[in-house]
């Protein structure tokens, strides 16, 4: 390595070390401040960077008075019904799209590529009508109730299955295996990769919506964890270290299941985007 | 064909159908029905309590015409994704490309340009609002303490729409970073090795190897980002309530469509406001695919 090639990579490093700090600082920043006295977050001179007493008492508080363990158990059951929902339907779907011949193939492909393109704004009212209809309106039903199906996993899971060899399937149907089981044993298991993107794309979809919590949810006990900072944020407006403290409980679970789960979401990005 | 043949293909049709069924089923109950409904809406003055529906045919089309704040909304989104995509996108490359030459610890720089995509909008649109703060907000400090003005982040039309960007970018450059690298892998480095024998530099590869051949990616990247930005709600939301004086400087169409059919209870005036939304993507999105002939290279 030449003088020239070491400087290189040294301004290199500098460079992505600065992006990282914009990166990291607005989550320093959030926790730091969650710990905070009013007083403490709000002083300019002298500038307070750590809390000088780690004030666990903000955590307590808003907790109990927002149910913060319903909110939990309404988010991630939305995100496993969702889920569920998702992988089974759509690799269903996917499978016979891909593999399939049968009347009516191409029309009914047509609908899965029709939702793909049209917002989904579009489709927002009607869905409330209907859950209201249902007199489902703050439930978790309701929030699952727009991801019973996906027309975004019905057309990944069908790239996924046009890429596997067909010997593999025609071996299976010689040796006697119904289409079904074919399908289930056989098929299903070559495309886990697409599975587990699927799963990472639905979950973080469901977490990160507001809208629709928003609108069908509107009582508390039903909010999901993002809806419920949207009202927390209007109830408490300038105590600035709650409203942290609520973020940080918001946030924590998806940042932990991000670490552990690192690779696959990576891939899960990358094989979306290269299959589209 | 052979009575056996026969049953055989029937087999498939019926598993075709069995398997397609709930997808398309549910596709057409929550998407497609619901698609004509919003159209036909549309043509509808809602009211009280939802009942009693009165066809008033275009009125809301005229109405929507009339309307300043619709043609606010529309200047507001398409602004706002001017101002994102391209600054997005430019930083994600950059980045990646850095990243592509093999860096020290190129794993643990792409976790943390991944991190604010996966942390929910709501969240980092408050933390955002606290750093924007106008007398105790750290942005305002650090410009304090470097000597410069205050900027009054969030209440300052002329600026408003601008801070609004930054948490965009923010949030998604490390999305289209992680596309854009992995983009840039496929490409063999055989073309790279040849250029070196035929004396090229690092820039004329960058423009003449690594731009044509990532083409597909940023295309990819820069379509999908443009309809994300098209569709900004929760960043708008939670940063600025109807009250605020950057209010009009602001407002998105979706914001927009979202006040008047669930906060107003207009769902025929926000269905219609609905229908110029799709208008608008859909023109966008001809032109893009038009312009990529242009300049996305397919020969990979």
């Amino acid at each position: 390595m030449t003088v020239r090639d070491k400087a290189c990579r040294v301004i290199i490093h500098i460079f992505l070390i600065l992006g990282s700090f914009a990166m990291v600082m607005p989550f320093v920043w959030m926790v730091l401040t969650s710990f905070k006295s009013v007083t403490e977050a709000t002083q300019m001179n002298p500038f307070v960077f750590f809390p000088t007493k780690w004030r666990f008492e903000n955590y307590i508080d808003v907790i109990k008075q927002n149910n913060f363990l319903r909110l939990y158990y309404n988010t991630f059951s939305m995100i496993f019904w969702r889920v569920v929902c998702a992988v089974a339907f759509s690799s269903m779907a996917g499978y016979a799209f891909a593999r399939l011949r049968f009347p009516g193939r191409d029309f009914c492909f047509g609908i899965v590529l029709f939702q793909m393109m049209i917002p989904t704004q579009v489709f927002i009212i009607p869905q409330y009508l209907m859950v209201d209809k249902l007199g489902a309106r703050n439930t978790v039903f309701a929030l699952v109730f727009p991801g019973l199906v996906s027309a975004f996993g019905t057309f990944l899971m069908r790239q996924f299955f046009r890429s596997i060899p067909a010997e593999l399937e025609q071996a299976a149907r010689i040796d006697g295996c119904s289409i079904g089981q074919t399908f289930a044993l056989i098929m299903l298991p070559l495309v886990r990769s697409g599975l587990v993107a699927l799963s990472i794309f639905t979950a973080l979809f469901a977490f990160k919506d507001l809208m629709w919590p928003l609108i069908v949810n509107s009582s508390t006990d039903y909010a999901t964890l993002a809806s419920a900072l949207a009202k927390i944020q209007s109830a408490y407006t300038v105590k600035y270290n709650i409203l942290m403290a609520a973020s940080v409980l918001a946030i924590w679970p998806m940042i932990i299941i991000y670490f552990i789960f690192q690779k696959q979401f990576m891939q899960s990005v990358t094989t979306s985007g290269l299959t589209m | 064909m052979t009575g056996g043949k026969k049953k055989v293909k029937i087999n498939e049709w019926l598993w075709g159908w069995f398997l397609a069924a709930p997808t398309v089923i549910g596709l057409v109950i929550l998407n497609i029905i619901p698609a004509i409904q919003t159209f036909y809406l549309s043509f509808f003055k809602s009211g009280d309590f939802g009942r009693g529906n009165i066809f008033v045919g275009l009125e809301n089309y005229r109405k929507l015409i009339n309307d300043t704040q619709v043609w606010y909304a529309v200047r507001n989104t398409l602004l706002y994704t001017l101002l994102v995509v391209p600054a997005s996108v430019f930083l994600a490359a950059v980045i990646a490309v850095l990243l592509n030459k093999n860096i020290k610890g190129k794993s643990i720089y792409r976790s943390i340009y991944y991190m604010p995509v996966i942390a929910t909008p709501a969240a980092v649109t408050m933390v955002w609002r606290w750093l924007y703060n106008n007398h105790y907000g750290l942005i305002n400090y650090i410009l304090k303490q470097l000597g410069l003005n205050p900027v009054n982040w969030i209440d300052d039309p002329n600026v408003a729409l601008l801070s609004i960007a930054i948490i965009s970018i923010w949030s998604t450059t490390g999305y289209n970073m992680v596309l854009i690298l992995a983009g840039l892998q496929e490409i063999p480095a055989v073309y790279y090795e040849a250029s070196n024998i035929d004396g090229a530099n690092a820039i004329t590869q960058f423009f003449r190897i690594t731009i044509p051949l990532v083409s597909p990616t940023l295309f990819f990247v820069v379509t999908t980002s443009v309809i994300q930005c098209m569709q900004v709600f929760d960043v708008v939301y939670m940063m600025i309530d109807v009250a605020r004086p950057s209010y009009d400087s602001t407002v998105s169409l979706v914001y927009l469509f979202y006040n008047n059919s669930f906060k107003y209870l207009n769902k025929g005036y926000g269905s219609a406001i609905v229908m110029v939304l799709l208008l608008v993507i859909s023109i966008i999105t001809v032109i893009q695919v038009k312009l990529q002939k242009k300049w996305v290279n397919y020969m990979g």
